[in-house]
């Protein structure tokens, strides 16, 4: 097949809003980088940032939705074309979420400055927070590419971010326990780590939208899941 | 995405109405079509795409036997209507059109009024059998085709004074009149505005609770609005067959593909 339409404007069209996205999650990937150093390095000025930051992300979401309605309207895509637009939708609206869930770590990174550290937490929550951006970095690669292995990839990788959000979900809660005046910094700090979890699902989600443009249909299987904590409870002290 | 039809375009019947096998036609020393074969259902509209000259209307017109008209034209393989060889010598063509019935892409009333251009062919077939009954014929199939309101008041003009959009639905008033199983339209819509468009879709879909309708267009978002089936023809053979919602989100075909994106195939 060749790659070119017979109306040029219709490619400058589609490699529009190609770019808007590609911008997007550019912007996302570096809002979670910042977020989590922000919060290793307890710097507020980073974390406001992130935060001033989110709405060029939402804008900009706003704008890729603007010229997708557009594109269905004028060209009325087809086959590749339209699985291209209907992906392009999803993964803005996946992304979009993705810089709240940054946002909100900088929210709470400004608090948890005011506070006494947890040992060891925000070191942990950074390094998943870099399994996720590297997910999401590759989730990225794999739309530009067409490559439908990579994102199954990606897919399979959310079993990691998983497992970490596990570990840190049992660590904060033995904090807690073995001292109240915890409680509050580890809620925060547990909060963040359910957000960086929930970002790997939505990055999951990009992956999907990538073999579905790909292949033309949903992954059928199952993906391995690993977050137990909906039915944890405390051991007794 | 996933292959389920949407509601809507539910497939009423599996029915298989026209049957095409290993179906070749020759112009003369031009191979025009090759190899196909096809399953025409009952009570679906079928659609034809394809590039200009890719061979879609040559195999529309096998369908009816109105490529007998051609000299040079030869036509091979097995095509049937209901089990029944088409171009066995017993079947006489005339009787074959009008089961089949067919509309083509520049409108051709006869030059006639308007009333005898759609009472020509029930009367010849003896459809009916008072003035009141084809009285009452010409009425339903003229409201069939869209055009009632515009002609009721001078039934007796000649059809060759509409404009050019009247004159088609005139002429698929005269095509459905005569009751035909099957409607093949070549085109039926090229030459009309889109709300004479759109009253020629919605009379396409009212034709297929009862008959199969097979359209030849160029416009592909004619096909997917108003076909059940979608086949792609290109350079003489069928490329892809499958239903309408497949063909227009995930072609099997990287040249089905390339030619409904718009790109060069």
């Amino acid at each position: 097949m060749s790659d070119r339409h017979i109306v040029k404007s219709y490619d400058r069209d589609l490699e529009g809003i190609q770019a808007l996205i590609m911008k997007m999650g550019g912007l996302v990937e570096a809002a979670i980088l910042e977020a989590a150093n922000s919060l290793d390095n307890r710097d507020e000025e980073a974390a406001e940032r992130v935060r001033a930051n989110d709405k060029v992300i939402d804008a900009l979401e706003d704008q890729v939705n603007q010229a997708c309605a557009r594109m269905l309207a004028l060209r009325q895509p087809s086959a590749g074309d339209l699985r291209t637009v209907l992906s392009v939708m999803k993964i803005s609206s996946n992304l979009e979420r993705v810089g709240d869930y940054a946002k909100n770590m900088g929210k709470r990174t400004g608090v948890l400055v005011q506070m006494s550290p947890i040992e060891g937490a925000s070191g942990a929550i950074r390094r998943m927070a870099k399994v996720v951006e590297r997910m999401l970095k590759d989730a990225l690669d794999a739309y530009i590419q067409r490559d439908a292995e990579l994102a199954q990839d990606v897919r399979m990788r959310d079993h990691e971010v998983d497992q970490m959000y596990n570990a840190l979900f049992r660590e904060f809660l033995t904090f807690m326990m073995e001292d109240p005046r915890n409680i509050t910094a580890c809620m925060h700090l547990h909060f963040i780590a359910k957000n960086i979890e929930r970002m790997g699902d939505h990055v999951t989600g990009i992956a999907e939208q990538v073999i579905y443009l790909v292949t033309g249909a949903m992954p059928e299987d199952d993906r391995p899941k690993a977050d137990q904590t909906a039915t944890a409870a405390p051991s007794a002290p | 995405m996933y292959d389920t039809p949407f509601l809507e375009r539910n497939i009423v019947t599996q029915e298989v109405k026209i049957s095409a096998r290993d179906c070749q036609v020759h112009y003369g020393d031009n191979h025009a079509i090759k190899d196909v074969n096809v399953d025409i259902e009952d009570k679906t509209v079928t659609a034809f795409i394809g590039p200009s000259g890719c061979g879609k209307s040559t195999f529309l017109r096998c369908l009816n036997r109105m490529n007998d008209t051609i000299d040079i034209c030869r036509v091979e393989g097995r095509i049937t209507l209901d089990g029944e060889d088409i171009y066995d010598p017993k079947v006489d063509p005339v009787q074959l059109r009008a089961k089949v019935g067919m509309v083509f892409q520049k409108p051709n009333p006869f030059p006639k009024s308007i009333y005898d251009n759609v009472a020509y062919g029930p009367k010849i077939h003896g459809l009916a059998r008072s003035k009141a009954e084809l009285d009452e014929i010409v009425e339903k199939a003229l409201r069939r085709g869209a055009i009632w309101d515009e002609v009721k008041d001078r039934l007796t003009a000649p059809g060759t004074g509409l404009s050019g959009g009247q004159q088609q639905r005139l002429c698929i008033a005269r095509a459905v009149a005569t009751e035909p199983e099957v409607l093949l339209m070549d085109e039926p819509c090229s030459a009309l505005d889109p709300i004479a468009t759109a009253q020629v879709e919605e009379l396409i879909d009212e034709l297929r609770e009862q008959y199969s309708v097979v359209i030849v267009t160029h416009s592909m978002q004619q096909a997917a609005r108003v076909s059940q089936k979608t086949a792609f023809f290109h350079m003489g053979s069928l490329v892809e067959f499958g239903e309408t919602g497949q063909i227009f989100t995930n072609p099997r075909d990287p040249r089905t593909e390339s030619y409904i994106t718009g790109r060069i195939g």
